[in-house]
């Protein structure tokens, strides 16, 4: 299929289909975790540590992708992981988006100074490294989850920020708009009954791209041990965990770093997907 | 005269952005934990040890003073002691700088000869199966965040077949003694070919790992821009006269289809800046980044200042500079 440019159009059903379907079953795996895991996430053995996956030799029964160092088992933690990845994935990734895509809107649409106001604070926040601002910010106000949420939105609001102001800008200036005004309606509602519809796929969009961000943060806070408690199973510590003793347990890294990276896929193309299908422009 | 003004009023922005920056700092540091002494002190401290550093921060103070006191003394470059590593944080800093900095630019040219190459085919052979194969790898790459990508390759290069050195940044038998901290160019003019080998052998890895989701930017609006270029009129009268797809696509279409592809390059470079802090802690390289860890986790909060403040200023300078290449480069602004 090709477009008015010439360009390549790739076919978003069975994209769709795979990334929300692995979303799915993760959905299920975090909401099911305690009668699924084989094994009590916390619980830890010295004498069965580093046990290999079930079908190389060496293994015991009931722990299916093998134990850490500590004799934990990596897929009960995994599945337990799921909870805290799709907990702040929803709940940062919503917050972010009504903070950030409010901001945007009134800076492209209303334009002076409010956008003037806005606009700085979008350099401001552009200045600094984002992975470095999330380890201060969690440093200063103390692990947990809501800290991590907390960090999370502070950081991330000025991507919605910026490119929602720039689409308001552009449906801002169109006839439509023009028009809703001579026939009365004032700017607030304007905004929010003209402009908003029109850019909620790109809203949409953003809003899954920036689930799968929010995952990776709280990868990263674990990995650096700032998420939540040390031995919660996270995924981001099983692959600290596995990152130092990659060369004796080579599966405590490998399964939960598979996970996070087919979940960050997943949320990035169900994005894309999205944003395909709602673009009227595209349809 | 138009460019004087406009490279002006840039510089006028950027100091604005840079006191927002140190506002911002001093802020999420000094006011928002409730006592910032107690987060400074080390486990153990005294009576009088509190007492002295609260004359040193001149927290009797009120909020306002000490923030023209603070950013008196970070204007001059006083950054303060390191509590963890006792010693002034200017030094410190400045002597990772040069680690951080090679990595990135290290990272910045693997990003834009990779991009670019894919760019470069995707065009050359547009509308066939190799257009497709760029596409869907560059969006592959792109949905992917650099620490994920450093994962991968520690498994594949490191662990599966390990061909590369995943940890550190030289190997301690070949340190020879150094007189600067860019050890890379220094071992370049010093023509130490095995020091320059081991350093780019620990280098690969993580500049491959913060390359990749650049270079698919790259390839993507690179690729768009020649394809737009490559259907105007004066590509097409280059094509008559009888210049082959290869010369009429480098010589005609590119020159004119880099200019979007710059500015794009100068934001994600500090986007590309940044993730060296999550990936020197991946790889063990002792850059900026994993010191600054090291601080937050040792609550040095002299140290983590300095850091940001660097950071956000190496920030601030590459978006200037990018802007000012763009309106040196870009005729139409040049005369405006």
């Amino acid at each position: 299929m090709r477009d008015a440019r010439g360009n390549r159009r790739q076919p978003i059903g069975l994209r769709l289909w795979l990334s929300g379907g692995w979303l799915l079953i993760l959905a299920c795996a975090a909401i099911f975790a305690p009668l699924i895991a084989p094994q009590d996430p916390l619980a830890q053995d010295l004498f069965s540590g580093r046990l290999p996956p079930f079908w190389e030799s060496g293994t015991e029964p009931g722990f299916w992708l093998g134990t850490d160092s500590l004799g934990r088992d990596v897929l009960s933690r995994m599945l337990y992981g799921a909870r805290l990845a799709l907990i702040v994935a929803l709940v940062a990734g919503t917050l972010t988006c009504i903070i950030g895509a409010s901001l945007g809107l009134i800076a492209g649409y209303y334009r002076g100074w409010p956008d003037r106001i806005i606009s700085r604070f979008v350099d401001i926040w552009m200045a600094f490294p984002p992975v470095l601002f999330a380890i201060l910010l969690i440093a200063v106000i103390g692990t947990g989850l809501t800290s991590i949420i907390l960090a999370i939105v502070i950081i991330d609001w000025t991507r919605f920020a910026r490119v929602i102001r720039a689409e308001a800008m552009g449906q801002g200036a169109m006839d439509y708009v023009a028009s809703a005004q001579v026939a009365g309606r004032t700017r607030f509602g304007t905004m929010l009954t003209e402009i908003l519809p029109n850019v909620l796929p790109t809203i949409v969009a953003l809003l899954t791209l920036e689930m799968g961000i929010a995952v990776i943060v709280e990868a990263i806070l674990s990995f650096v041990n700032l998420s939540i408690s040390t031995d919660a199973p996270t995924w981001g510590g099983m692959i600290s965990e596995g990152r130092t003793s990659v060369h004796q347990a080579w599966w405590v890294l490998v399964f939960p770093l598979i996970t996070l990276f087919l979940t960050v896929l997943s949320f990035s193309q169900l994005g894309e997907g999205l944003k395909d299908r709602f673009d009227p422009v595209l349809r | 005269m138009a460019l004087l003004r406009s490279f002006l009023m840039r510089l006028i922005s950027t100091a604005i952005t840079l006191f927002g920056v140190a506002v911002i700092v001093f802020v999420v540091i000094r006011v928002v934990p409730g006592n910032p002494i107690a987060m400074m002190l080390p486990p153990g401290a005294t009576d009088a040890d509190i007492a002295r550093l609260q004359a040193q921060y001149g927290f009797d103070k009120s909020i306002f003073q000490q923030f023209l006191i603070w950013l008196g003394d970070v204007v001059q470059g006083d950054f303060g002691t390191s509590i963890s590593l006792r010693q002034p944080v200017s030094e410190l800093v400045l002597n990772r700088l040069p680690a951080t900095l090679e990595l990135s630019i290290m990272a910045l040219t693997i990003a834009v000869l990779l991009g670019g190459a894919m760019a470069l085919l995707g065009t050359r052979y547009r509308g066939t199966k190799a257009e497709g194969a760029v596409d869907i790898g560059a969006g592959m790459a792109l949905s992917i965040p650099d620490f994920l990508w450093g994962l991968v390759l520690i498994l594949l290069f490191g662990v599966l077949w390990p061909i590369f050195n995943i940890s550190g940044r030289i190997s301690p038998a070949l340190n020879i003694d150094f007189s600067t901290n860019f050890y890379l160019f220094e071992a370049i003019l010093r023509l130490r070919f095995d020091v320059i080998g081991d350093l780019l052998g620990h280098m690969l890895m993580p500049a491959l790992a913060l390359a990749i989701p650049l270079a698919a930017i790259i390839a993507q609006l690179l690729k768009q821009s020649l394809k737009e270029t490559m259907h105007l009129d004066y590509v097409t009268l280059a094509r008559t006269r009888g210049y082959s797809e290869h010369s009429v696509i480098i010589h005609e279409a590119l020159p004119n289809a880099v200019l979007p592809t710059l500015t794009l390059v100068g934001v994600q470079f500090t986007f590309l800046i940044g993730g060296t802090v999550i990936i020197e802690r991946l790889f063990s390289y002792e850059g900026l980044g994993n010191m600054a860890i090291d601080a937050v986790i040792n609550r040095d909060l002299p140290l983590i200042q300095g850091i940001v403040i660097l950071f956000a200023l190496l920030f601030t300078l590459v978006n200037l500079v990018v802007d000012m290449l763009y309106v040196v480069l870009n005729p139409r602004l040049r005369h405006a």
